[in-house]
């Protein structure tokens, strides 16, 4: 019953959190509010630097969340030989680019700090897989490595220019562009095959891993091996051909770096899942481990295709001053013991849709 | 079923014959009427008309698996989209362009008037150059003569409006053609079926080249 009137992302609040508490990530419950300071200190890890600010009663000037990552890092300390590993639920205010105003979006998350072994980033890949076929079955999950893609370049060009065009061409799968800036940067004609054959380069990952060996004396020998031992981990589960190599899922590598990973679920038009490992945002906050987390946007889930109500209650109950309230209340409680709604109103006005009307207008305790 | 945004009007007729050369016709779409949608059940596609300067948005969000849409639109709008394929089709550039005794010599903001904000921000932002940007909606040629701007950002096809009205292309920020753009989530579940048109349409244009 409880079930079914909870909304999508009702749902899956409890389950992530019963999903992250199966491998040991405690809820971590911040306060609503950090001081703007600390986020204008760090607004290149933020999507906007558009923040609502407000003073608080001392005076002292404060902003509402538009991130939970760097609260969570910001609170944590470095211990040798402990991981810090902490889920969350929360509301973050960031400015929406459709509407160009503000948005309350509803996140929920994990987060893994300190010394991150390959173990990590397997168990941080697999809950993020169990996370979407939570949410629904039909779901694809793709990773990718920065280290192949930062390689590729810098055998490739040095222009930093040339660099950030690359990237934003890889990632929209872009090749003829990325061949026009190539031709303009006088790229040679091998260095320009190299990157039209990378863009390419998606799909199940034992063919993803084979059609990269073409191009090893571009990559980075140990971002490949981290792919193929991830690989090879993940092919024992169930779920592990819903998990592919694309890499065009490139993130922010101001705040990213190593593998990083965006989920899709089918019937959604956009990514629902987005992570990775995140040691340039730890490094810059003055800390000395790593970390790798994921954070899904619950407010997507609205558009997950779900069946129309057709009515709004089951029974509309009507009744009037004359009404005897004992004959009233036990209606009330004779529908609701059935398993029935009841709505109680004056008249039917046509605002309330239902399946049964019963009407006790004008009957009195002898009526 | 894959849905198929186009832009209305002389251009989407021509990506509609490609998509139909490719093996995904449907006849319904030649009939005079003033219907939007169309639909081939047996070659499991729906075309739609939709304003060019819309197809990103309806690709963005998901009503469209895939659609064609020209790049100044891409480049105004960057919606969060895969762009796949140059078509070739409707080739002209955005260029930045001023009277023909106009000279920047750099001593003052720059007095820019455009429909495409975005690209010439971007542009002189790339060259670090202090502007202006003034949003007109039309007739953009006319404000530099009028003294409203010191150029413009638009796109030039043949030059020929330019030319009438004293004015020459003094740069080209980025040649601009139709690109076939897929949205992200439908590449990952209908990912087979878009590689297709996606190759043959592709097999087209190279023949045409």
């Amino acid at each position: 019953m409880i079930n079914s009137i909870l909304r999508n992302e009702e749902k899956a609040i409890f389950a992530l959190r019963e999903l992250y508490g199966k491998y040991g990530y405690k809820p971590f419950k911040m306060s609503k509010f950090e001081e703007y300071e600390f986020y204008i200190q760090n607004k290149d890890f933020l999507v906007s630097d558009r923040i609502i600010a407000f003073n608080d009663t001392s005076g002292k000037l404060l902003a509402l969340k538009p991130d939970v990552t760097l609260s969570i890092v910001k609170n944590g300390e470095d211990v040798e030989g402990f991981k810090q590993k902490v889920c969350y639920n929360e509301n973050v205010y960031r400015v929406s680019e459709n509407t160009h105003q503000f948005k309350e979006i509803m996140q929920t998350g994990v987060e893994c700090i300190g010394d991150i072994k390959l173990y990590d980033i397997y168990e941080m890949i697999v809950m993020a897989a169990e996370s979407l076929s939570l949410l629904a079955g039909d779901f694809v999950l793709e990773v990718s490595h920065l280290g192949l893609l930062s390689s590729l370049l810098d055998n490739i060009c040095d222009s930093v220019g040339f660099k950030q065009q690359a990237i934003k061409y890889i990632s929209d799968k872009n090749a003829h562009d990325l061949a026009r800036i190539s031709d303009e940067n006088n790229i040679s004609d091998n260095d320009k095959k190299t990157l039209q054959k990378f863009v390419s380069i998606y799909g199940e990952r034992n063919a993803v891993l084979q059609d990269l060996e073409a191009l090893s004396d571009y990559l980075n020998k140990e971002s490949i091996n981290i792919l193929k031992t991830l690989s090879n981990m993940l092919d024992n589960l169930s779920f592990g051909g819903k998990i592919k190599f694309d890499f065009s899922a490139v993130s922010d590598m101001n705040y990213y770096n190593g593998i990083v990973f965006k989920g899709y679920i089918n019937g959604l038009s956009q990514s629902v899942l987005s992570g990775g490992q995140y040691d340039n945002l730890i490094y810059k906050m003055g800390r000395k481990s790593g970390a790798i987390g994921f954070a899904i946007y619950l407010d997507l889930l609205e558009d997950l295709p779900s069946e129309k109500q057709k009515f709004d209650i089951d029974v509309l109950l009507l009744c009037d001053d004359e009404t005897d309230n004992k004959v009233l209340i036990d209606t009330v409680c004779q529908i609701i013991v059935e398993g029935k709604t009841v709505s109680v109103q004056n008249d039917d006005v046509g605002k309330i849709r239902y399946k049964e009307l019963i009407d006790v207008r004008g009957r009195g305790i002898n009526a | 079923m894959l849905n198929i945004a186009l832009p209305k009007g002389r251009l989407g007729e021509k990506v509609y014959a490609m998509f139909e050369a490719a093996g995904y016709e449907c006849p319904s779409i030649k009939e005079n009427n003033r219907k939007l949608i169309f639909e081939n059940e047996e070659k499991q596609v729906r075309y739609f008309w939709v304003k060019p300067s819309d197809v990103a948005i309806y690709v963005e969000r998901g009503a469209a698996d895939i659609g064609v849409a020209g790049k100044d639109i891409l480049l105004e709008y960057t919606p969060d989209v895969y762009e796949l394929l140059d078509l070739n089709l409707g080739k002209c550039r955005m260029a930045v362009a001023a009277p023909n005794e106009f000279h920047d010599d750099g001593q003052k903001t720059l007095k820019v008037a455009t429909k495409f904000t975005n690209i010439a921000a971007n542009y002189y932002a790339s060259l670090g150059r202090e502007i202006d940007i003034i949003k007109l909606n039309g007739s953009i040629e006319i404000a530099p003569i009028l003294r409203l701007s010191d150029v413009i950002v638009d796109i030039v096809e043949t030059g020929t409006t330019l030319k009438e009205n004293n004015l020459e292309v003094k740069s080209t920020i980025v040649p601009i053609s139709a690109r076939l753009i897929s949205n992200k989530s439908s590449f990952k579940f209908k990912g087979e079926d878009i590689e297709k048109i996606v190759e043959s349409i592709k097999n087209q244009v190279n023949n045409n080249d």
